[in-house]
């Protein structure tokens, strides 16, 4: 390129730059310079307002010494796996059940997707109703004669993370579901037909045939639900506000407290930084293999 | 192969994966072993997610005495709408006690400009990306996509500096900006695919003919993606609607939106806990999303398929 075409460069598709600048501030502005603000500022001992004042790692010894962040930590651990672990069996068993040529079909994905539409926050107080101890599910059944029947997760700080799970699994195992047969409608007729001439049971042919074909569905299914799990907040809030005492709080939570009331930015920073780095964990590896794969075809 | 159904034991958890698969032929006895598990599961799951939005409805039309004696799953005895007259006119949060209706018309003030000004930007966006690629726009775009991806929290203090610096924290004007923000990643990539996926013929006639950026995108691309739009709009509509944790961070008190405004009201400390109200305004804020929901229909279901494509 000769360089008396340079400004004719800049200029060309003008229209397209003006119209994309909302793009490239929100991608420069707010997604990178945000986050490489907050990381920045993590090292810091800000308080009540962000200040330039290094202290290099303590905000991270105090966070990994505060027994709060280590309960919001192992929660969170609890809740992922089993979330991750129940809403893709369930996901993948509704999305069977729903793929067997039945019929309303359209009616029970409609029923199983409903809860989708509400937000945490509703969905966390109709679970907290259904699991108050004194008129919800535990007293219904101790009123029909079983008087030692206890289920009150919502009241036990060794299982109330169970009872958020159980909430959550209501809200988002339609999405899973919908993922999943779209995944299942997607496969060739013929490779049933195949395995159907070839004698081999129904159910081996999901586990080693249909199942290993969805490969790129569950890919896509498990980075959207790792990436919601890491984002849990309104839920919590919603059903037990991080109660009994600290038994139900999460990280999303934590930095949100440390930013908002304990007005103690440096801390909420360094948490949210660690929130960052569990998403990276999760995301590197998945964009190594898509994109990764891409570039060896 | 029917054979293999049939021997199987009865109650073996794997009930959906010994039927048939999808290009099964259609069996011939309704009531075949087969379909009473088939749709007894069906059936006993369907009324296990329906049985939330029984309890809430049957709650909020009970007075506190009879949910006081009686068990939440029996019906009301008794018909009252004092809950449902409360939660949106005088239930109270903090000083105001004029009810759920102040957060459901901030809602409507904060999700009717968001979703227009979030898809104005993004179709505009992902038609420069699918037509009018220049150079480095789809560096911007990937780390718009992988942005999507950051937890909020890490981006919510850099925010509310900005906000503050242009004097819009705390306003519902902010708070759109916000949503504008956070929206755009996935309806400019649905845009963006969108576009891509429509003649490229067509671009270029309308380019022989003369017509520029703005020409072909309201001639010609805005009257032809109605389908997307309303996907799109589906989307911002719930997403928005259902936000909690943008609305606690730049909005004050007064402006808080709907889920904001009822978990407060359901979750206050002081005072004696009204059931019947509480649920009365959980359903009322669930109003809008179920509305969209059940109107929309399938196409809630593109919306949260493109949605879930993020990636």
């Amino acid at each position: 390129m000769s360089k008396s075409e340079r400004p004719n460069q800049l200029f060309r598709n003008l229209n397209a730059k003006i119209a994309s600048i909302p793009m490239i501030l929100t991608a420069l502005v707010v997604f990178v310079g945000g986050t490489v603000w907050t990381v920045f500022y993590s090292f810091t001992n800000s308080k009540l307002l962000p200040r330039l004042h290094f202290i290099g790692l303590d905000q991270y010894h105090r966070l990994w010494s505060t027994p709060r962040w280590l309960v919001s930590i192992e929660n969170l651990l609890i809740y992922g796996v089993l979330s991750l672990v129940f809403s893709l069996v369930i996901g993948f068993l509704l999305a069977a059940l729903l793929d067997q040529k039945i019929r309303f079909e359209d009616t029970f994905r409609t029923i199983f997707l409903y809860p989708f539409a509400l937000s945490f926050i509703v969905t966390g107080l109709v679970w907290q109703w259904l699991l108050n101890p004194e008129f919800g599910v535990q007293g219904v059944v101790r009123s029909l004669g079983w008087e030692s029947f206890s289920f009150d997760p919502l009241y036990n700080s060794s299982i109330v993370i169970y009872g958020i799970l159980i909430a959550a699994l209501w809200q988002g195992t339609g999405l899973i579901m919908c993922l999943m047969l779209a995944g299942l409608r997607g496969i060739d007729e013929d490779i049933w037909k195949a395995a159907r001439v070839d004698g081999i049971p129904t159910w081996k042919t999901y586990l080693f045939i249909i199942i290993p074909m969805m490969r790129p569905v569950f890919i896509t299914t498990l980075v959207i639900i790792a990436s919601n799990i890491v984002r849990v907040y309104d839920l919590v809030v919603a059903q037990t506000s991080g109660g009994p005492g600290i038994a139900s709080e999460v990280p999303a939570k934590y930095v949100y407290d440390y930013m908002f009331f304990a007005q103690n930015l440096g801390q909420g920073f360094a948490a949210s930084t660690m929130m960052l780095l569990s998403v990276v964990i999760v995301i590197v590896p998945w964009a190594y293999l898509e994109f990764g794969g891409k570039k060896r075809v | 192969m029917s054979d293999q159904t049939v021997s199987l034991p009865a109650g073996v958890d794997t009930i959906g994966l010994e039927a048939y698969g999808p290009s099964g032929p259609k069996p011939r006895h309704t009531f075949s072993r087969r379909n009473i598990f088939l749709y007894g599961t069906l059936i006993v799951v369907a009324l296990y997610y329906l049985l939330p939005l029984y309890v809430m409805v049957v709650t909020s039309l009970k007075g506190m005495p009879e949910i006081r004696l009686g068990n939440i799953f029996s019906p009301p005895l008794e018909i009252t709408f004092e809950p449902w007259v409360k939660a949106w006119s005088t239930a109270c949060t903090g000083l105001n006690c004029d009810g759920l209706s102040r957060g459901f018309w901030n809602s409507v003030r904060i999700t009717i400009p968001s979703v227009i000004l979030s898809i104005a930007i993004a179709s505009v966006n992902g038609y420069a990306l699918a037509n009018w690629r220049f150079k480095g726009a789809d560096t911007f775009f990937i780390i718009l996509i992988v942005g999507a991806f950051i937890p909020y929290q890490v981006m919510i203090y850099p925010i509310v500096i900005i906000l503050r610096e242009i004097g819009l924290y705390g306003s519902l004007k902010g708070l759109v900006i916000v949503h504008s923000i956070f929206g755009m990643p996935i309806l400019t990539l649905l845009f963006r695919n969108y576009f891509s996926s429509m003649p490229e013929e067509l671009f270029r006639a309308a380019r022989v003919d003369g017509a520029g950026f703005w020409g072909i995108y309201f001639r010609i691309m805005l009257p032809m993606s109605l389908p997307i739009f309303v996907v799109a709009i589906i989307l911002q509509v719930t997403g928005i609607w259902n936000d909690f944790l943008f609305g606690v961070v730049y909005t004050r008190p007064d402006t808080y939106p709907m889920t904001v405004q009822l978990n407060n009201i359901v979750n206050s400390v002081q005072g004696v806990k009204e059931y019947n109200v509480n649920m009365a305004a959980t359903i009322l804020t669930g109003l809008v999303p179920l509305v969209v929901y059940f109107v929309s229909g399938k196409l809630f279901v593109r919306g949260i398929a493109a949605g879930a494509v993020k990636g």
